[in-house]
């Protein structure tokens, strides 16, 4: 059979590779060749860059030439723009880095280059990542390949629909409060956030440092291994990243699921979730039954504070991650001004969007004198009891399922002017980031309009192999996973 | 009414890390500038900071050094402002949890000693420097301190006069550089320090509205800064007015302060927990290491050197002052075999003085401990006589060999030999039958000319105690 790159797994890939069949440089050119013609229908990619990308493929192939092999050796990946990567611009989404060429590798990237992996472009995205549908990034907003009219969610938007509509083989996201695992399930994608210490943060741009973590986003649960398994591991240079070895996230994917004990929270199957999700999550629930799976119901009580709580956490350590950019040293500055403050005031008004702006006044009030107990000490106890809950629930079950989102994905410009609205897209997704555990979404099928559903695992701490097992077998006897948008195959 | 004054003071010690706090960074005084600032220390977007455990274990040793409570559970939050030498828009520093609580100090003051009590030692980063010369109107800014490990000192409202806290400055500046956790220098900005004064009348116990002097950089400048501070407050309250609470900056030129700016208007520094850092958690076995560590302290080291060596308080205290002059002390007395009060006044007189003459460290000093020795010990054993020695010590300053070298090389050996002193001495006696005459008469001051003369004679290389044997013998009627 003739390799169909852009069906093809990763797997496939590099055994292509391997093989001979096809060089780096061919299978990057025609990944580049789709995203030079496709994206401006999606506007995946804030920049695409030929010279740099096939460079990286020939050194790939030189590798390859001088027999080295390696999983992900000479394969094109996206790379969400929050990843600093030497001599390439990286904005994450804003005005403020539009003139940012980093000078150095984050952690993620040392090691994708290590690896030998090609970078396709830097991907869109919601901008410093603060968003759930990417309509925030100053490049624009993101279409959906499933329906170029909706959202692909946020704020990883680019990676999802660069991925989704096959302008590239896998991608990198990150996910501070369901950045990753939203997209994933607006595109029928598996997403997969790690536990908070298990990805490097070092290199990647800070939203909120105590919730952030770079993982795969890739089609299948298989793919996802095989990046986590580059991306994963302790980095001296991130004080939060787990001294924890590494294992080899494939060798576990086809493990037998029988008997897994699977926790269904009641708070995720009340008021707020659409119909169309709740019926596609209860049938791939009851693919898990025929695999040998027992369902339990759990309890996560406080998951209704998840929002209000996160909403005080996240945008109060933004308020000061963002403090940085303030003109003097890279990034804008506004043209003209005054004096000092006058510059700051300035360049800050006019580099940062309107979403940006919000939380970081509304981190800033959270922190105040007078108002940190109210808010931040609160959210901090918050926060404790939600990981709390988890924990108990945990003592029911191996794994808890769920919707990853309350709906599927809506339509560009439905919930801009509405940030509540906007934000309890995340109502699935937030407490697991709160908890510090890891959680995936994958595909489970489509509602009547033809747009995705995804359904959200969430393990124990560092439990990622197992999660990986669960999406796996489940993949392995449904097909919702291979279904590409029209006009993408 | 009759005044008294509170004082207390906010040191700024930097930790003498390699690398900077945060960052591996070279933290050397003087290199040009944003020459020593990584991508960590100029705040790249998405770099993490990590911590550098030395400038933990400073910070432990100052805290065993003054009796403090080490939390073994210390936390980093963020110190939040804009200011351009301030890279990450906030400063990493500790709140809540500071590393080092609850320690004291003694000093003393006119024979007096009283106890300061230090509220907290916790640890924090520099920031860079703003440079307003030759920019044309703009400011320079240079990142190479930015991320310094600093040691923040806080005493408690404990001193009572501006003479008791320079004396309370410079014991912890003793301090530090005993510890070797900071080297001191008040020019090069590595030993800061902030004053909050206040004035209350007598016998009253709340507080008065304090000021925080800034800007004092020398024990000089510390000690009249406060001293303006005190009486600008006094006539203030006097006059019916009333003490605003701000910073007031010290202007050295004019020897007054003025305000910088006032706590009402000061920023809301938005304090939390760094979440790029875990708490700082030392167990029970880095602490105990680091105890290994300590040094004598300057209290225990004088109290030896008045019981061991017979010094007097003065010259221990003198003695004890840098760790280095202690250390060359001790040095000199074991090489030298000789009596440790003598070894005292040639490292209180003679080198002590060419130090301040030549502005030299001990560190820098041309004559070793050992070769300090060399030279008592050919006191000692009569080579070269008292007086002479200070010739040869002065040559060995310049460098040009040990003692005997200088002494063989400028022929300042001492004439010992009997016979060879009691030919001159005869040959003086002879020359002068007039003041033998006198002498013998009951005219004993004469005496003196006689050695004055066989000295002269000799070019003061006889030995004295032997010239003085024989002109009374040889002078006797």
């Amino acid at each position: 059979m003739s390799l169909q790159p852009t069906q093809a797994s990763l797997g496939e890939l590099a055994q292509a590779l391997a093989n001979k069949t096809i060089s780096s440089v061919e299978l990057t050119s025609l990944f580049l060749e789709r995203c030079e013609r496709l994206n401006p229908q999606l506007n995946a990619f804030i920049t695409l860059d030929r010279e740099k990308t096939l460079a990286q493929a020939r050194s790939a192939d030189a590798r390859l030439a001088a027999g080295e092999s390696g999983p992900l050796l000479g394969i094109p990946l996206a790379y969400k723009d929050i990843f600093c990567m030497r001599g390439w611009l990286t904005t994450c989404g804003s005005k403020m880095l539009a003139n940012f060429v980093a000078p150095y590798d984050a952690t993620v990237i040392e090691k994708f280059n290590t690896a030998g992996s090609v970078c396709l472009g830097k991907t869109n995205m919601d901008e410093f990542a603060m968003g759930s549908s990417n309509e925030t990034s100053y490049y624009g907003a993101v279409k959906n390949p499933w329906d170029t009219t909706a959202v692909p969610g946020g704020s990883s938007g680019g990676s999802a629909a660069a991925v989704a509509a096959r302008l590239a083989p896998a991608a990198t996201g990150t996910d501070t409060g369901g950045s990753i695992r939203q997209p994933a399930a607006l595109t029928n994608l598996t997403g997969l956030k790690p536990s908070y210490g298990r990805v490097s943060r070092y290199g990647m741009i800070a939203f909120a440092s105590s919730l952030d973590q770079g993982g795969p986003m890739a089609r299948t649960a298989e793919d996802a291994a095989l990046l986590l398994n580059v991306m994963a591991g302790f980095d001296a240079r991130d004080s939060t990243s787990v001294e924890a070895p590494v294992p080899d996230y494939t060798q576990t994917l086809n493990g037998d699921i029988k008997g897994l004990r699977i926790g269904l929270p009641k708070e995720y199957f009340s008021e707020g979730l659409t119909k169309d999700v709740a019926q596609a999550v209860e049938a791939a629930i009851g693919e898990y039954k025929k695999l040998g799976a027992q369902v339990v119901e759990v309890s996560l009580p406080n998951s209704q504070l998840a929002i209000p709580c996160y909403y005080v956490l996240a945008p109060a350590e933004a308020s000061s991650n963002l403090s940085r950019f303030d003109g003097v040293r890279y990034g804008y500055r506004a043209p003209e001004y005054t004096d000092l403050l006058d510059m700051y005031c300035k360049t800050r008004a006019q580099g940062f969007g309107p979403e940006v702006k919000r939380r970081i006044m509304i981190g800033t009030y959270a922190l105040s004198a007078g108002y940190y107990d109210a808010y931040y000490l609160k959210a901090l106890k918050l926060r404790r009891l939600i990981a709390q809950d988890f924990q108990a629930a945990f003592e029911k079950c191996d794994v808890i399922m769920g919707p990853t989102s309350p709906s599927t994905a809506f339509k560009i410009g439905a919930k801009s002017d509405d940030p509540v609205a906007m934000y309890l897209s995340d109502i699935y997704t937030i407490s697991v980031n709160l908890a510090g555990l890891p959680g995936m979404s994958i595909p489970a099928g489509f509602d009547p309009a033809g747009l995705p559903v995804g359904l959200q695992l969430i393990g124990k701490y560092f439990d990622e192999p197992r999660l990986l097992n669960v999406a796996h077998r489940y993949q392995q006897v449904t097909d919702w996973h291979h279904r590409t948008p029209k006009g993408f195959e | 009414m009759k005044w008294e004054t509170v004082i207390g003071l906010e040191i700024h010690a930097q930790l003498a890390t390699k690398s900077k706090a945060f960052s591996a960074a070279a933290t050397k005084y003087g290199a040009e500038p944003n020459t020593q600032a990584c991508a960590v220390d100029i705040a790249l977007p998405g770099v993490l900071p990590v911590f550098n455990k030395q400038a933990a274990r400073m910070a432990v040793k100052f805290g065993l050094a003054i009796g403090a409570h080490i939390n073994h559970r210390s936390v980093f939050a963020r110190k939040n402002y804009f200011y351009p030498d301030l890279p990450k828009g906030y400063q990493i520093s500790q709140y809540e949890l500071p590393i080092v609580a609850q320690g004291k100090l003694t000093i003393e003051l006119d024979g007096v000693e009283k106890v300061i009590g230090i509220t907290r030692a916790h640890l924090e980063e520099d920031a860079g420097k703003s440079l307003h010369e030759d920019f044309h109107g703009m400011t320079g800014i240079d990142l190479n301190r930015a991320g310094t490990p600093l040691l923040e000192i806080v005493s408690e409202p404990d001193m009572r006069s501006a003479k008791e806290a320079v004396a309370y400055l410079k014991k912890i500046h003793e301090l530090v550089r005993y510890l070797e956790i900071c080297d001191g220098n008040m020019q090069e900005g590595s030993f800061r320090c902030d004053a909050n004064v206040s004035v209350r009348p007598l016998g009253e116990t709340k507080l008065g509205t304090r000021a925080e002097l800034k800007n004092i950089n020398s024990f000089r400048f510390v000690e009249k800064a406060i001293d303006y501070e005190i009486e600008r407050q006094i006539d203030l309250l006097e006059g019916g007015g009333k003490v605003v609470q701000e910073t007031r900056l010290y202007d050295s030129d004019q020897n007054l302060t003025r305000p910088m700016r006032s706590k009402e208007e000061a920023n809301d520094y938005r304090y939390f927990p760094d979440p790029d850092l875990p708490p700082l958690v030392l167990d029970a076995a880095f602490i105990k290491d680091v105890e290994r560590t300590l040094p004598e302290l300057p209290a225990a080291k004088r109290a030896r050197f008045i019981k061991d060596y017979g010094l007097s308080a003065y010259d221990a205290g003198v003695l004890t002052a840098t760790r280095e002059m202690a250390d060359y002390y001790e040095q000199a007395v074991k090489a030298a075999g000789a009596d440790p009060k003598i070894v005292a006044n040639w490292v209180t007189g003679e080198l002590s003085s060419c130090l301040n003459r030549d502005n030299k460290e001990i560190g820098q000093s041309p004559v070793s401990a050992a070769m300090l020795a060399g030279l008592l010990a050919r006191i000692a054993d009569n080579t070269v006589s008292g007086k002479l020695a200070k010739e040869v010590f002065e040559v060995m300053w310049q460098g040009l060999g040990d003692a005997d070298a200088v002494i063989d090389k400028k022929g300042l050996k001492q004439i010992t030999d009997g016979a060879a002193i009691e030919k001159v001495v005869d040959a003086i006696i002879a020359q002068s039958p007039k003041q033998l005459e006198q002498y013998r008469a009951g005219k004993e001051t004469l005496f003196g000319f006689f050695v004055g003369q066989v000295m002269k004679a000799t070019q003061g290389k006889a030995n004295p105690a032997q010239v003085n044997e024989l002109l009374k013998k040889k002078l006797a009627p």
